[in-house]
């Protein structure tokens, strides 16, 4: 991870001014309208607010799946919001890890090709891809369940297997829409603490949920959108600040 | 990265329903109808030609009937052979020998059982000789006929060995009733390996005659040429004399001449119009099944546009997703085109030892590697072609929306 380190803290992702405007019959949706936000490496990020609020829109917007109407997207200091679809997805398959609500995993592959798909699309060799993915599936507890196919997997194995596939491209960010949202509070808990133990080691942590509770109780900032905009933004009590949190960091 | 696409394609059809199998039908039933066309190849030729009686012969055969020519034998044609155009015929300089030959429907009865088949009449006199020879019957058991015998007949070797649906074969010495009228049997002819032999009843003239009331009805005059090089000026011989005697104009007659050549070369016309005709309904047959690939692919990328979505969240580039799907759906086309080739190869096989035992022949199935390795290819390509649309249909899901269903 060599990085141009500046004098202030690394920004990875910056909305400045950003807008999604859809046409919905005669009427425009402002699903985001006007976001600016900076997200520094390493932060532990939730964007909050109730469902219309424009969250996933600006979910899709960071995750670089979608482009804004408006406005620029910087992700490492590359404008993407000008980028085409291929050339977008190929970054955001390097730099950029999802985590779902409803898992996404692909039905037909085993858990370990699962977290192999990634990889193949960054054009890495077979054998690394086999190696990693066995790497990363025990760091999820999950080595013993390679050859199971989703199915045959728990929710909370399954989200397990969606945290090691996000990590696969080893990403700097990890983008976690809901992540919980599918889970009993149980594993919903394990699978925040895998979240958390990833934040600890560096990657950045963008949460999306719409349980204040959630936010609040993982996130470092949380910003809570209403109607496309930026309503608030909160920090956390007691936290450590992101400066601290970097000198801890453990480099992978 | 191809391998992947591969390996990929396999692991998700290897998860597919029985609909994405039935949908290669039409590939399969195509491919098959090729391959084992064939395959066979030869081994039909041969078949056909046999069942038409058609040997070695330097026979030229005169009929009565107009341009089709292929009034079945025995059927009423509006103006039969006569004597007198024997006797015309006969008398050219360039026909050596020429012979009546009647064939008639014929009701038989044997061990209870009734059923019909085809009497034929031999000729009397050093006629006989000739029909004997050129017709090149052996009896296997018995013996032949000869112009003292009344009543008497010899059959085909289907008779002796069962094969006609008396249920009791029929030796020298039996007695078969034709007609309602008793005939003794005198001998069995050895195999020919067609019907048009192995069949038949064989009596002598007189008796053919006098059983099925025939005045003056000619079915086939069998003309043997002076020169076996001059088939087609004793053809035209032929022909020119008829006219005159049957007082016809040129490009009216109501007979047919043909030569063997002739009627091997329009056995080769229906033979290459059953070709043909079995190429067209496999073409339309793959035609149907790429269709059938069109649509299981476009259904295929409607059912799985979340892991589309998903492909392209984790880092799918557009044509990543397209080849996912290409290959896919060319590796269906290639199963639907390996089991028809290999189910074409079997028949091929199947039928090639059918036609052995059944004709005796020693026929060997055409087994045409470059036959199958292009099938395949072809098979494959074809997948491949009716996968474009559905795959670039794929490629081009936003991944938002994809995710979203």
């Amino acid at each position: 991870m060599s990085k141009k380190k500046s004098d202030k803290e690394n920004i990875i992702i910056e909305l400045k001014n950003v807008h999604k405007h859809y046409q919905m019959g005669e009427n425009i949706v402002k699903a985001v309208d006007g976001l600016s936000m900076k997200i520094k490496e390493g932060e532990f990020v939730a964007i909050m607010g109730p469902s219309g609020s424009g969250k996933s829109t600006c979910m899709n917007l960071v995750g670089s799946l979608d482009v804004p109407t408006n406005g620029s997207i910087f992700l490492d200091e590359e404008d993407i919001s000008t980028l085409d679809e291929s050339d977008l997805a190929q970054i955001r398959g390097k730099k950029i890890g999802f985590i779902f609500q409803s898992f996404n995993l692909i039905p037909n592959l085993t858990a370990k090709e699962n977290v192999m798909i990634p990889m193949m699309f960054q054009g890495t060799d077979p054998f690394i891809r086999e190696e990693v993915a066995e790497e990363l599936l025990k760091l999820v507890d999950l080595s013993d369940r390679g050859n199971h196919y989703p199915n045959e997997l728990s929710g909370g194995q399954r989200q397990r297997v969606a945290i090691a596939r996000a990590l696969a491209n080893d990403p700097e960010v990890i983008l976690a829409d809901e992540p919980t949202g599918n889970l009993d509070t149980k594993t919903g808990n394990i699978v925040m603490e895998f979240l958390e133990k990833l934040n600890r080691q560096g990657k950045t942590i963008i949460m999306v949920t719409h349980e204040p509770d959630l936010a609040q109780s993982h996130a470092d900032i949380v910003y809570w959108l209403r109607d496309g905009k930026l309503e608030k933004v909160t920090k956390k009590k007691n936290g450590k600040s992101h400066k601290e949190k970097l000198k801890e960091m453990k480099w992978r | 990265m191809i391998q992947d696409y591969f390996s990929l394609a396999f692991k998700n059809l290897k998860h597919r329903g029985i609909r994405s199998w039935l949908t290669l039908l039409g590939i399969f039933i195509g491919v098959t109808a090729v391959v084992s066309l064939i395959s066979l190849g030869e081994g039909l030729e041969v078949a056909v030609a046999s069942q038409f009686g058609i040997s070695e012969t330097e026979l030229i055969s005169v009929e009565a009937g107009g341009l089709s020519g292929y009034g079945p034998p025995g059927s009423m044609v509006s103006d039969p052979l006569r004597d007198e155009d024997l006797e015309a015929i006969k008398k050219l300089g360039s026909v050596d020998k020429a012979a009546k030959r009647y064939i008639q429907t014929a009701k038989m009865e044997y061990n209870d059982n009734l059923l019909f088949g085809y009497a034929t009449s031999i000729p009397s006199g050093e006629d006989r000789e000739f029909i004997y020879s050129q017709l090149e019957v052996e009896p296997i058991t018995g013996r032949l006929l000869r112009d003292s015998d009344r009543n008497k007949v010899f059959l085909g070797y289907n008779y002796y060995i069962d094969k006609v649906g008396f249920e009791k074969e029929i030796r020298p010495g039996k007695t078969i009733l034709i007609n309602e009228k008793k005939f003794e049997v005198i001998g069995i002819l050895d195999r020919k390996g067609s019907m048009l032999f192995d069949n038949v009843v064989y009596m002598n003239e007189k008796d053919l005659e006098e059983l099925f009331d025939i005045q003056d009805d000619i079915d086939i005059i069998a003309v043997l040429p002076r020169y076996s090089d001059e088939m087609e000026k004793t053809k035209e011989d032929i022909e020119r004399t008829l006219r005159k005697v049957r007082n016809v104009k040129e490009g009216e007659e109501d007979f047919t001449v043909s030569t063997p050549e002739a009627t091997m070369s329009t056995l080769n016309d229906i033979l290459s119009g059953v070709q043909i005709f079995i190429i067209i309904v496999a073409s339309i047959s793959i035609f149907i099944g790429a269709l059938g690939i069109v649509n299981t692919m476009t259904t295929s990328v409607l059912e799985r546009k979340n892991e589309i979505g998903v492909m392209k969240s984790v880092g799918a580039r557009n044509e990543h997703v397209f080849y996912q799907f290409f290959v896919e759906s060319s590796i269906l086309g290639l199963v639907g085109g390996a089991i028809g080739a290999i189910f074409g190869t079997l028949i091929g096989f199947i039928g090639t030892q059918g036609i052995n035992s059944f004709l005796g022949a020693d026929l060997t199935p055409n087994i045409n590697f470059s036959l199958i390795f292009f099938s395949l290819l072809g098979s494959f390509l074809i997948g491949g072609i009716a996968g474009i649309i559905p795959a670039m249909r794929a490629s081009k899901q936003n991944p938002v929306e994809a995710l979203r269903s």
